[in-house]
């Protein structure tokens, strides 16, 4: 830590005149020092998760078996990691999403509703409730940028206003999937050690290729750090700042209730103790883990694969080796202290050798 | 170009000339007047310098004629045409076009990024970073710019880099009408001096006209043709750099302080 510090102080400390004369060789090094430290970040939480691998690995030969990795992958990752790329561009643009656990409750609840009680086509019900995910991005995002409530209160509301109506809807007890939709449904996610059984964790890793090409490659992505690193800025720039923080809500909501689908589909059970703020805060943990900074303009979706993969890779090899799930809290808040820590303080290092000019 | 003054009052000289002519512009926020009664011109290649003390309302007005807010009431004419400013986009795509007090850079951004926000080349659906990174080497380099590197985070640079970068970045899509405000604030005699610099030489390319913002008399009387000082609201003073001087300015200002302080004395006895 202190000697990721010291070089990171290295590489600003004299940087920021940037005086042109002295010329190309000196800011070409600190481009590139920048660079391999900026990379570093991801980089910690990747040698963290290959390493936490190879232990459980070596201590448990029940580690890396397919039923296993499947479960691993599918059934604990992929819903974090799907929920985290939605924080992450939240996050980037100075926003939070609190009730996208609850987009995932009900969800699926929705669809079970649309086919038992209204006979609505299987396809049908499914893209409904994949649109309710959007409905729900778009009243945070009305509540936020239109009324002007911090996302942080506004979804608080929102939060407790699904599970309401989730509670009240199924009176708080579990339902079965509808026969109709299971054909359908593997695609999605299946707890099988068939070939099915890997399906949640490739859209996770789809989702993640796509979002992390959307958010260093295109116009949406750049618009969204721009938003979150300089609002006023953005906006003097001509950029719809509404555009954006309601466009990142709906993609929050959206993948909020793809994943209330997988988590059904998985479990063969549309239960309403599923989701919940739990896996909301697993997301934003996954996320702060791969480098996302709580106050915007920055963050990664590898980085939040990453943390997610990580967060899930404690959780299963410590269930499966037998320790105590309750210390496992434990290491999880430790290492979300750890990792924000460092972002702040590698945070402030970076500005004031930036300010020093 | 017909000039209608509905109140009677003298409208600003107007010429064929003129690339931008502004009438009568208010702006209220709620209870606050900003500007009660503007009236300005701005001649084709001419660098008009807009001064006056904090709270005159300099920056309001600027924000007016980008198209970030809309004025209460007024016209403003594009060369000779009433135009309706709705957004700085529309703004842009007329020709007139802004570098903000606060640069609107973001630091977390690359320079070519910056200098390509929200104008960005994208070869569909996404964007061309390749082309950005040229072009924006390229324009800097025209236009004397000394970044060693565009790639890196505008965080990293000097105030007058910034500053550069956000001019450059405005006279990218060679804009008609350029507004400046407080180029110079924040930034040492010598980094003030790549800006001015820079505006002599847009100045001298003659496709631009420039309203310069500031409060730093002597600097911006260098390259300005023409002086406007506004206060409380309107304009009191219209004329040429060559006809007045830092001392009269100054004096104005002064004099318009002495009057304030002398009203809150007698309320106050």
């Amino acid at each position: 830590m202190s000697d990721i510090a010291e070089r990171a102080a290295d590489v600003t400390g004299p940087g920021a005149g940037g005086q042109p004369p002295a010329g190309n060789g000196f800011l070409h090094a600190l481009r590139h020092g920048t660079g391999a430290f900026l990379r570093q970040r991801e980089a910690t939480v990747f040698v963290v998760v290959v390493a936490l691998f190879i232990y459980f690995l070596v201590v448990s030969p029940n580690f890396f078996t397919h039923a296993n990795m499947a479960n691993l992958l599918s059934g604990i990752a992929a819903p974090y990691i799907i929920l985290a790329i939605g924080e992450v561009y939240l996050l980037i643009c100075g926003e939070i999403d609190l009730s996208v656990g609850f987009v995932v409750t009900l969800a699926p609840f929705l669809m079970y509703y649309l086919i038992e009680f209204y006979g609505v086509p299987s396809y049908a019900a499914i893209i409904l409730a994949l649109l309710f995910g959007l409905v729900v991005g778009w009243i945070n995002g009305f509540l936020t940028v239109t009324l002007r409530l911090p996302s942080f209160i506004a979804t608080l509301g929102t939060s407790f206003v699904l599970y309401g109506v989730v509670l009240t809807t199924s009176h708080a007890s579990p339902v079965n999937v509808p026969v109709s939709v299971e054909h359908i449904g593997k695609f999605f996610g299946n707890e099988t050690t068939s070939a099915w059984g890997w399906s949640a964790f490739i859209w996770a890793i789809l989702l993640v290729a796509i979002f992390q090409v959307v958010l260093t490659r295109t116009r949406w992505g750049l618009h969204t750090v721009a938003v979150g690193g300089n609002q006023l800025g953005a906006r003097e720039a001509g950029i719809s700042v509404a555009r954006i923080k309601y466009g990142n809500f709906m993609i929050t909501g959206l993948l909020g209730a793809l994943v209330g689908l997988q988590i059904a589909f998985y479990d063969n059970t549309i239960d309403p103790s599923a989701g919940g703020y739990n896996y909301m805060f697993y997301a934003v943990a996954a996320a702060v883990l791969g480098g996302t900074a709580m106050l915007g303009g920055s963050g990664t979706i590898i980085g939040a694969f990453l943390g997610a993969l990580l967060l899930s890779i404690l959780t299963d090899g410590f269930s499966i080796t037998g320790v105590n799930a309750n210390s496992l809290f434990i290491i999880f808040g430790g290492a979300v202290l750890i990792a924000m820590i460092a972002n702040v303080q590698l945070g402030r290092l970076r500005e004031a050798g930036g300010r020093r000019g | 170009m017909t000039t209608e003054t509905p109140d009677g009052q003298s409208a600003p000289a107007s010429a064929d000339g003129d690339v931008l002519r502004v009438e009568h512009i208010s702006k209220r926020y709620g209870a606050v007047t900003a500007l009660t009664d503007v009236n300005l011109h701005l001649r084709r290649g001419e660098v008009l310098g807009l001064i006056g003390d904090n709270g005159a309302g300099k920056s309001t007005l600027l924000k007016i004629l980008c198209g970030f807010q809309p004025p209460t009431s007024g016209h403003i004419f594009l060369e000779g045409q009433e135009i309706t400013l709705k957004s700085v986009d529309q703004a842009r795509s007329l020709g007139i076009d802004a570098v903000y007090q606060d640069l609107a850079l973001v630091n977390q951004l690359s320079v070519y990024h910056n200098m390509f926000l929200n104008r960005e080349r994208v070869r569909w659906p996404l964007l061309s970073n390749r082309t950005m990174r040229n072009e924006a080497k390229k324009r800097l380099d025209n236009m004397g710019i000394r970044i060693a590197n565009v790639n890196a985070e505008v965080a990293q640079l000097s105030g007058g880099q910034r500053q550069a970068i956000a001019v450059a970045r405005s006279v990218y899509s060679n804009p008609k009408i350029l507004l400046l405000d407080e180029p110079l604030a924040a930034m040492g005699v010598k980094e003030g001096a790549i800006i001015l610099d820079l505006v002599q030489e847009l100045k001298q390319s003659g496709k631009v006209s420039i309203i310069i913002i500031a409060h730093n008399y002597g600097q911006v009387l260098e390259v300005c043709d023409r002086i406007n000082l506004i206060q409380g609201g309107m304009i009191t003073l219209d004329k040429l750099s060559s006809e007045t001087s830092a001392q009269e300015l100054t004096d104005m200002v002064v004099a318009e302080y002495r009057k304030a302080l002398e009203e809150r004395q007698r309320t106050a006895s």
